[in-house]
């Protein structure tokens, strides 16, 4: 079922025109009001410059107009009759990785951009397998700046090559690529098609976003429902399990076990905001009722009984690094799974990946910032674990600072690289 | 790819209150004393509404706090207390008025209380130890709340650093903190103006009356339309004219502004939402206009 609603991240390097491409979307699709451009137009004016800097429109913090960079994410709305897009826009910047993972982490797609002057940077190699290692279901590249090399057919080829080729290495599949060639400054195939570009019959950017299909990986592990809250009200006896469905749909009458404990129970009311309902599935909040009286918190897992995942203490798993400070062997962090939060070791670094070449340093010394790499990892209460490739929900995980508090990486259990790395 | 999927959440409108009630139930698990700021606006009643509808049958776990500028529009006032006795909900209010008479605030030259709440609310934040504070701001609402994260960790002078942020992945939201920092969530950050006026009809949402278009007595000021109240008049060279108007924010009365405008049903304010090419703010906030970063500076100090 084709949803009504896109989440897009956007991601380039510096000053290959990203904010102009998304001041452009935003102003071709009217989604920019007057008072905004008004703002942008007196701020331009003030500053001195000729012409009204777009990108004013999205960089929003005082250091960003001032260092004329983005540091952190923006989140941005628009709509067209056919969809309703929900843009992150991040960075370019290689320092602030992390934000762009943040963006990329809820994404049904990706426009990555690059100068067509430069083609394929190091950048753009980074994003990719940031995109791929998340899983980022569909990817377009924005050749820009199309207008500084004549328009030529020859190096929009062969930048498209470049990017097809170092997309198809790290897995992405034919079918999940495409390239648009374009001018962001003056609008060529960013919303309406150019006559400067003759050669070329593809979509629009704008056209392909409009109609791409927001997901096409299916979840099939079977009913997950972490449980968030218990609804307890002392007067009536009502106890119902407060969560969000992770994978597979419910009905009353439906066998589950409840993880870590292991316990069997019957589903007897599947509750939502709006009432009992006969069936609910991916996405919806419910609150489930169980036929038996059990010690549930939150923290555990209502899963189908038939399709129950195994608890590991242990798990194999990729991490993207976040932190100023390296990732070493025998950190102790601490680790989010759902709605449960545990004690972690890590006491071997496996590999590390260089996304440059697409080739792996077995037992690197430690990861940095940005890094991306294969651990093991050891938990205090053994969790239900799936893969991520099976189901992202259930699949992903933050590492904490115990300390501080601040997150570290976004994990993901499994090899979420292996198209690249070889090994499952 | 959000976790909220899309097989069965199809309409944007489901899969937006899926996420909101998704970050309700978190604040609910991850806090022991969360509080949500309500202010009989429209954004905070929708907060409320959700609230409701994430813990129904039970009574959503959170205490509502209102910071009272003393310049509120008495039917918004009437509005918010009627919403905490049909839910039977607890309500804390934070009179700005004792803040200013105590001298811990003192009032501004051009009379504007809005930006003088940012005091009372973190001495209330922590004389009643709440660890979670939830908003209704909105990404769409202005450029520096567009860089907001869902969950955002305040230090213990209450103060957003931009710069040091969390990464915020997929759907699992980090609420640590430490001992005197505490957390703003913002669980409608990726609704609209629009999206919170289809919510509003969808749901059948009462609203204080000075949403939907009446006749009123107005001055203009700075190009906005405002009305006379405790907070003061027109000056001697404003003149005061009759016009049929609506609010399309609620707030402090010294610096919300009146729109024109016959829209007198959520259906008429949703296609004059659609038609209009000006900003919410834009139109109706004197307080963000006055500087380029006026609410990035407001939130930095630890403004909602």
């Amino acid at each position: 079922m084709t949803s009504d609603l896109l989440r897009l991240v956007t991601a380039g390097s510096v000053d290959d025109g990203k904010s102009t491409l998304v001041g452009r979307l935003l102003y071709d699709t009217k989604s920019v009001l007057s008072d905004q451009i008004d703002a942008v137009l007196r701020s331009s004016e003030e500053r001195g410059l000729d012409n009204p800097d777009l990108s004013l429109l999205v960089d929003g913090l005082r250091a960003e107009r001032e260092q004329g960079i983005t540091i952190d994410v923006a989140y941005r709305y628009f709509a067209t009759s056919k969809r309703t897009f929900v843009l992150a826009d991040t960075p370019g910047h290689v320092h602030y990785l992390r934000n762009t993972v943040t963006g990329a982490s809820t994404a049904d797609h990706a426009v990555l951009l690059t100068d067509a002057r430069k083609g394929v940077l190091e950048q753009t190699r980074r994003h990719l397998a940031v995109m791929a290692m998340l899983g980022v279901p569909g990817i377009t590249l924005a050749v820009n700046k199309l207008d500084l090399v004549d328009f030529s057919q020859e190096t929009y080829e062969s930048v498209r090559a470049e990017f097809v080729a170092h997309a198809e290495s790290l897995g992405f599949r034919a079918e999940q690529i495409t390239t648009v060639p374009m001018s962001a400054l003056a609008g060529d195939n960013v919303v309406t098609r150019s006559d400067r570009t003759p050669w070329y019959d593809g979509p629009t950017l704008l056209e392909h976003l409009e109609t791409v299909r927001p997901d096409e990986r299916g979840c099939d592990v079977g009913l997950r429902v972490p449980v968030q809250y218990v609804l307890r009200d002392g007067s009536t006896d009502y106890r119902a399990y407060a969560g969000q469905i992770a994978a597979g749909e419910v009905r009353p009458g439906d066998e589950v076990v409840v993880l870590p404990a292991g316990t069997r129970s019957t589903v007897t009311v599947v509750g939502t905001p709006d009432g009992p309902v006969d069936e609910a599935g991916v996405g919806q909040p419910v609150a489930l009722t169980l036929s038996d009286d059990l010690p549930i918190s939150r923290g555990d897992l209502i899963a189908a009984a038939d399709r129950v995942p195994e608890l590991a203490a242990e798990v194999t798993a990729t991490v993207c690094w976040l932190a100023e400070e390296p990732l070493r062997p025998g950190a102790r962090v601490l680790l989010k799974h759902g709605t449960r939060t545990t004690k972690c070791r890590v006491p071997s670094l496996s590999t590390r990946f260089d996304e440059q070449h697409l080739v792996l340093e077995r037992e690197p010394e430690c990861l940095e910032l940005n890094d991306i790499g294969q651990v093991r990892l050891e938990v205090a209460d053994a969790l239900p674990f799936d893969s991520y490739t099976d189901c992202v929900a259930t699949g992903a995980f933050l590492l904490i600072d115990p300390d501080g508090g601040d997150t570290l990486a976004a994990g993901q259990v499994g090899d979420t690289l292996s198209a690249v790395t070889g090994d499952a | 790819m959000s976790a909220p999927a899309k097989e069965k959440a199809v309409t944007g409108i489901e899969q937006l209150e899926a996420e909101a009630i998704h970050v309700l139930r978190e604040v609910a698990g991850e806090f022991d004393r969360p509080a949500l700021l309500f202010s009989g606006g429209k954004d905070s009643t929708v907060l409320v509404h959700l609230a409701v509808r994430a813990f129904a049958p039970i009574a959503p776990p959170f205490t509502l706090v209102h910071v009272d500028t003393g310049h509120n529009f008495p039917e918004v006032l009437q509005f918010r207390d009627d919403i905490v006795e049909r839910f039977g909900l607890r309500l804390h209010v934070a009179e700005v008025q004792d803040w200013i008479d105590r001298g811990a605030v003192k009032e501004r030259e051009d009379g504007m209380r809005n930006p003088l709440q940012t005091v009372p609310l973190l001495d209330t934040i922590t004389e009643q130890k709440y660890d979670a504070v939830i908003g209704g701001g909105r990404r769409d609402e202005e450029r520096s709340r567009a860089k907001e994260r869902i969950f955002s960790v305040r230090d213990s002078f209450g103060r957003w650093d931009p710069r040091r942020q969390r990464v915020e992945l997929w759907n699992l939201y980090n609420g640590m903190h430490s001992p005197g920092e505490h957390v703003r969530v913002f669980p409608i950050s990726n609704w609209t103006e629009l999206d919170v006026w289809r919510y509003v009809r969808k749901h059948d949402i009462e609203l204080p009356p000075l949403y939907f278009a009446h006749s009123r007595e107005v001055y203009l000021r700075d190009g906005m339309w405002l009305t006379s109240g405790q907070w003061g008049g027109p000056a001697e060279d404003e003149e005061t004219v009759e016009k049929t108007v609506r609010y399309r924010t609620v707030g402090d009365g010294s610096c919300t502004g009146a729109v024109e405008s016959d829209a007198a049903t959520v259906d008429d304010i949703i296609a004059e939402i659609k038609a209009s090419r000006l900003t919410e703010r834009g139109a109706s906030r004197a307080d963000d206009r006055m500087s380029e970063a006026a609410m990035e500076d407001r939130k930095r100090e630890g403004y909602f």
